[in-house]
Formats: structure tokens, C-alpha cells, sequence
């Protein structure tokens, strides 16, 4: 807007006149708002700072490979312990939750913006982010009370008729496994990705659609040919961003995941543990050496995190038209 | 739009069963979204409603043994309140002068830009992360204890990318005669933005941090380490471990006993009786007194 008054006062006054306005105290609130966003940034590179700070110690005591160990000691007087395992259970349970949860998220976001009545698509919305309100902990209870031994008979069912693909293998079956986990991860980042796949659903241009419409198309050809193309950028960065997301989530698989340390696709057997899972579980009795390994696998997870979500967010702002579509 | 099919030629008969079949699986993946919210809610309703008694809400886990029933939440509600209102209290500032910046002073220049995409980035900053932080630079280099203000100062880091957008959201709503209308009365910009802009969006960014704080009252995991535990009631945010209510669930949930157990679905019940009332105002001030319906 400071263009629109230059233009119309045009030549010297602009001058004077941001003089006159600073005279008046624009400065202190100029500095404190600039400030303000300076410190925002100086916040995420003391993130990484205190974190690589606080870590190196307790990598220079490991006495193994910190990234291709399995087994997590800590605390013992001859430190060991790597994210092996750790970084594997994070990424196959994100990537298993991501599996599940797109799918049913672009069928949410779809029918929100195209299929329900137009009078009640908010309010579904609100349902649907209404998931994303209940806190992680009590999808954690939840999970360990109801949904553990819910999924005993159909963990079983999958083992003894499915068991010949591996992942579905392993001789024992329980109920605290990789799968529950991953279960609830979905349900936790299914809202994130139905919310940005509803906005860029909603955005794609409405006279394609309704040309579509015109040439005698069915309202899913029509989907097919001009929603889906548009939207399909924005459903990419949306499943990336859940992906980051369900990396993230701490509380609800540190209370199901079986926090084992082993590394096997077999997602029923007692397999299953995640970085920030392993965080929230052995923080408890760690020392210092334990407390500088975890906060040294807390780093992994934010870098992790930080380059998933930055590729997310080059996929969204690589197009103008969604400019206005934010988490 | 769904009317709009005409009755030129007939549709085969394949394409009208993809439709209805796609129509069919959109129906269904709503459906399958809602049944575990509804179970969620129903089981915590349901088994939260056994403990959530006087005695949960004015009681602390002082004294009660492990297998001992009775006991409360009061010193995890205490310490919620506490953290929450602390981490508004350093977020919202920082929160609203990075949207001023954003929107009044960034000017499309390189640094605006930075700012708007590490708000982005931070988002998707994992919520142990930021209690990790917190740990490292609080309470491992400067040796301070573990406190309600150690947490509140991780859920602040959570909170403001969500205050940044929302005020950001508002800001940019506000519609721009009403800054020049300012500035031709000779109005400074910096008390054009006090006392015009900020106004105008004032509802909205009500709205935005409550969200925002219904969105951290609920985490656990930067409290687990950083306000740590206690079975007593603290009041004192500055000093010594509190207790949260997230914490308490987490707490109580881990521990074997069916009386645990109770105690952590009532304290589920709790909080998400908490965060659903601070959405529930945070829609109904939208509803009445959002600038998009004046305008």
C-alpha cells in the first residue's frame, strides 16, 4: 500500500514523509516486528545448535556406529547404542501410516468438495478436523485399551491366510505391534491431509469442471480429467507433510509400539519402535551420556522432519495457484 | 453441480458404474474417518465418566499408593492452566509482531519471504523436538531445574507458527482503505496498524490463538521432558516439576492397574473437554464477529 500513496502524491513527498512517520515512532514498532520475525529464525538455528551441542558428547563417549547400531545402552559404563533400529521402525511405521491414510484422505477431501451437499461440506470438515483436536495421548489411551486388543483377531486372520506375504509373516502374533501403531498414526494424520487436499480440491478452476460437465462427462470423469490433475501436486505435498508429521508423533507410539530393537518388515510380530517413541520411553532412567544420545537421536528426527517438510513445502509454493493453501 | 448431467445421449452402462462405484468409495472413506473419532470420544466419554468426580477435580496424586483408588488431576489441571497461559503469554507477542512484519512491513524482500517459509517449516517441527530443545539449552547448559516454565517455553515454539498464520490470515483480511483512509487523516503507520488494523482483525486473532492453545494444551511429550513429574500440587510455575494433565494421562495410562486406568480416561476426558471448549469458543467467535462477515 506505502506504492499506492507514492504513485498518487508522486515526486519528493515520499521522502519526507516516511521521515515524518519514523519521527513519530515508527521506528521502535518497526524494529520490534522485524524483530519479532528475526527471532523466529534465530529460534530454529538455536534448535539444531543446542541440539548438535548437547549431542556431541555423548557421540564421542558411543562406542559403536551411532547410525548403523541396533541395540540402544545408554546408560551403561561403556556407552552403545546407534538409531539402526530406531530410524527404521520410524520410517516403515510413518510410511505404512502414510499408505493407509492418504487413501481415505483424498476420498474425504473429494467428498467434502465435490460430493456432499454444499450447505453441510464446513461442517463435515469440522468433523473431520475435529480428529486432528483430540490430543495425541489420548489416541495413545485409546490405542492401548481399545484398539490393541481389538486388533488381535484380525492380526491373527491376516497371519494364518496372508502369512505368505512377508510383511503379514512371523510364528507369533501380538497385540502391541508395528501395525496397531501405524493404525493410529494414520487416524492422527489423516486430518492434515484431507484439510490441504480439500483446499486444493476446491481451488481447481470451475470452468473446466463445468465445461467437463457440459461435454456429457460423469461427475468422476470429471474429477478424473480436472480436479484430480490440478490437485495432484497439492495431495503430493500434503501426504508429505503427514508423512513429517507421523515421523513426529511421540506420546500415542510410545505407549503401543512394542519398543523392541530389531529390524524386520514382519509389521504383527513384537517388531516395532520409533525415535521419538524411544525418546519419550527411555528418558525417564537416562543419565547424562543417555540424555545426550537421546537429544542426539531427537537431531536425526528434526533433520529428518526438517528436509521432509522443506520438500513439501518447495512442491506447494513451485504453484501460484496455491498461494493461499497453508496448513 | 450434480444436476447438471444431461439427458442427451444415454450413459453406457460402464461409465454410470464407475461413477457410482467412485461415488460409492468417496462415501465410504468419510465413513471409515469417522468411526474412530466417534469411538475415541464415545470410550472416553464413556470410561472417563466413572472418575470424573469432585474428587478427581480438587484432589492430587499425593499420598495414593500404587494400587490405591481415589486421587485427582487437580495439580495436573493447576499445572496445564499454568503452562498454557505462560506459553501464550511469550508466543502471542513474538506471534502477532512476525505477522505484522509479514504482512505491514515485509514488502515482499528477501528476509519476509525466509521468515514465511521457516513459519511453514516450523509447523512441522515435531513437538518432542521442541522439548528436547528446551532441555538441551534450559535445563542441561544453564542448569535450570525442570518447571512449568521450562515447558511452557517448549509449547510457545509449537504455539507460534500456528499464531503467526492465523494473525497473518486476519491481517491480510483487513481491507487496505481502511489504511489509506489512515494515512491520509496524517496517521503514522505504526498507530495506524495499533489502532485501525489491529482492531479491525482483533476477533480473528482471538480465534487463531485459541486454536492455537487448544492445540498445545494437548501435547505430552515436551512436558515429559521438561516439566517432568510430580505427584504434588505445585503452584509455583517457576520452580520444581509440575504436572500436566497430558503428562498425567500419559502417567497414569502406563501404570498396570485397573484404578490407573480409570484415572487417566477421566483425566482424557478432562482435556478434551478443555480443548473442546476453547475450539468450540474459539468457532463461535468466528461465527459472530469474523471481519470476512461484516465486510
Amino acid at each position: 500500500m506505502a506504492t499506492s500513496t507514492q504513485t498518487r502524491e508522486g515526486g519528493s513527498a515520499p521522502q519526507s514523509r516516511s521521515a515524518f512517520r519514523r519521527s513519530r515512532g515508527d521506528g521502535p514498532f518497526r524494529y520490534a516486528s522485524t524483530g519479532a520475525g528475526v527471532l523466529l529464525l534465530v529460534i530454529m538455528a538455536a534448535i539444531a545448535v543446542f541440539l548438535i551441542a548437547r549431542a556431541i558428547p555423548a557421540l564421542q563417549a558411543n562406542t559403536a556406529s551411532f547410525l548403523t547400531e541396533k541395540t540402544w545402552n545408554a546408560n551403561a559404563s561403556e556407552p552403545k547404542f546407534g538409531i539402526g533400529a530406531l530410524a527404521f521402525g520410524t520410517v516403515v511405521s510413518s510410511f505404512l501410516a502414510l499408505m493407509i491414510a492418504t487413501p481415505i484422505a483424498i476420498g474425504v477431501a473429494l467428498f467434502i468438495s465435490h460430493y456432499a451437499p454444499r450447505r453441510l461440506a464446513s461442517a463435515l470438515g469440522y468433523v473431520i478436523d475435529l480428529l486432528a483436536a483430540v490430543p495425541s495421548v489420548v489416541y495413545g489411551l485409546w490405542g492401548i485399551i481399545f484398539l490393541v486388543p481389538f486388533m488381535r483377531g484380525p492380526s491373527q486372520f491376516l497371519n494364518d491366510y496372508f502369512g505368505w506375504i512377508p510383511i503379514f509373516g512371523g510364528d507369533q502374533v501380538v497385540g502391541k505391534s508395528m501395525l496397531v501403531g501405524s493404525l493410529v498414526l494414520a487416524i492422527m494424520i489423516l486430518p492434515i491431509i484431507a484439510a490441504i487436499s480439500r483446499e486444493v480440491f476446491l481451488q481447481a478452476p470451475k470452468l473446466q469442471e463445468e465445461a467437463a460437465l457440459a461435454l456429457g462427462a460423469t461427475r468422476w470423469e470429471m474429477i478424473r480429467m480436472s480436479v484430480l490433475p490440478f490437485g495432484r501436486p497439492g495431495v503430493i505435498s500434503a501426504a508429505m507433510l503427514g508423512l513429517g508429521r507421523a515421523m513426529g508423533e511421540t506420546i500415542a507410539v510410545a505407549l503401543i509400539f512394542p519398543a523392541t530393537f530389531t529390524i524386520s518388515f514382519e509389521i504383527l510380530s513384537a517388531n516395532g519402535n520409533s525415535i521419538a517413541a524411544n525418546i519419550a520411553n527411555g528418558f525417564g532412567e537416562a543419565n547424562d551420556i543417555g540424555r545426550g544420545a537421546l537429544i542426539a537421536s531427537g537431531l536425526v528426527l528434526f533433520i529428518i522432519t526438517l528436509l521432509v517438510n522443506m520438500a513439501a513445502r518447495w512442491v506447494i509454493s513451485r504453484r501460484k495457484e496455491y498461494a493461499r493453501v497453508a496448513a | 453441480m450434480s444436476a447438471v448431467t444431461p439427458e442427451i445421449q444415454r450413459i453406457s452402462g460402464m461409465r454410470r458404474f464407475k461413477d457410482k462405484g467412485v461415488q460409492f468409495l468417496v462415501y465410504l472413506a468419510f465413513a471409515i474417518a469417522v468411526v474412530p473419532l466417534v469411538s475415541v470420544l464415545w470410550l472416553v466419554v464413556s470410561n472417563g465418566l466413572a472418575r470424573f468426580d469432585m474428587e478427581f477435580l480438587t484432589h492430587s496424586m499425593r499420598n495414593i499408593g500404587a494400587r490405591d483408588a481415589g486421587g485427582g488431576a487437580y495439580h495436573a489441571i493447576i499445572g496445564t492452566l499454568e503452562q498454557v497461559a505462560l506459553a501464550s503469554l511469550i508466543s502471542v507477542p513474538i506471534g502477532l509482531f512476525t505477522a505484522i512484519y509479514l504482512v505491514e512491513y515485509g514488502n515482499n524482500g528477501r528476509l519476509k519471504r525466509y521468515i514465511s517459509f521457516f513459519v511453514d517449516i516450523m509447523t512441522g517441527v515435531p513437538s518432542v523436538v521442541s522439548g528436547l530443545f528446551v532441555l538441551a539449552f534450559w535445563i542441561l547448559i544453564l542448569g535450570m531445574p525442570f518447571s512449568g516454565w521450562a515447558g511452557a517455553m517448549a509449547l510457545s515454539i509449537l504455539m507460534l507458527p500456528t499464531v503467526v498464520r492465523a494473525a497473518e490470515e486476519m491481517l491480510l483480511l483487513v481491507p487496505n482503505d481502511l489504511r489509506e483512509a489512515s494515512y491520509a487523516l496524517g496517521v503514522p503507520k505504526w498507530r495506524t496498524i495499533a489502532k485501525v488494523v489491529l482492531p479491525t482483525a482483533f476477533t480473528g486473532i482471538v480465534t487463531g490463538v485459541m486454536l492455537a492453545v487448544a492445540r498445545v494444551a494437548g501435547e505430552t511429550a515436551p512436558l515429559l521432558l521438561t516439566v517432568f513429574f510430580t505427584d504434588s500440587i505445585n503452584n509455583d510455575p517457576f520452580n520444581g516439576p509440575q504436572m500436566g494433565l497430558p503428562l498425567y494421562v500419559f502417567d497414569q495410562a502406563a501404570r498396570p492397574n485397573d484404578t490407573a486406568i480409570d484415572r487417566a480416561w477421566a483425566g482424557a476426558l478432562t482435556l478434551i473437554v478443555i480443548i473442546m471448549l476453547l475450539n468450540l469458543a474459539a468457532r463461535l467467535i468466528t461465527y459472530w464477529r469474523s471481519p470476512a462477515r461484516k465486510r
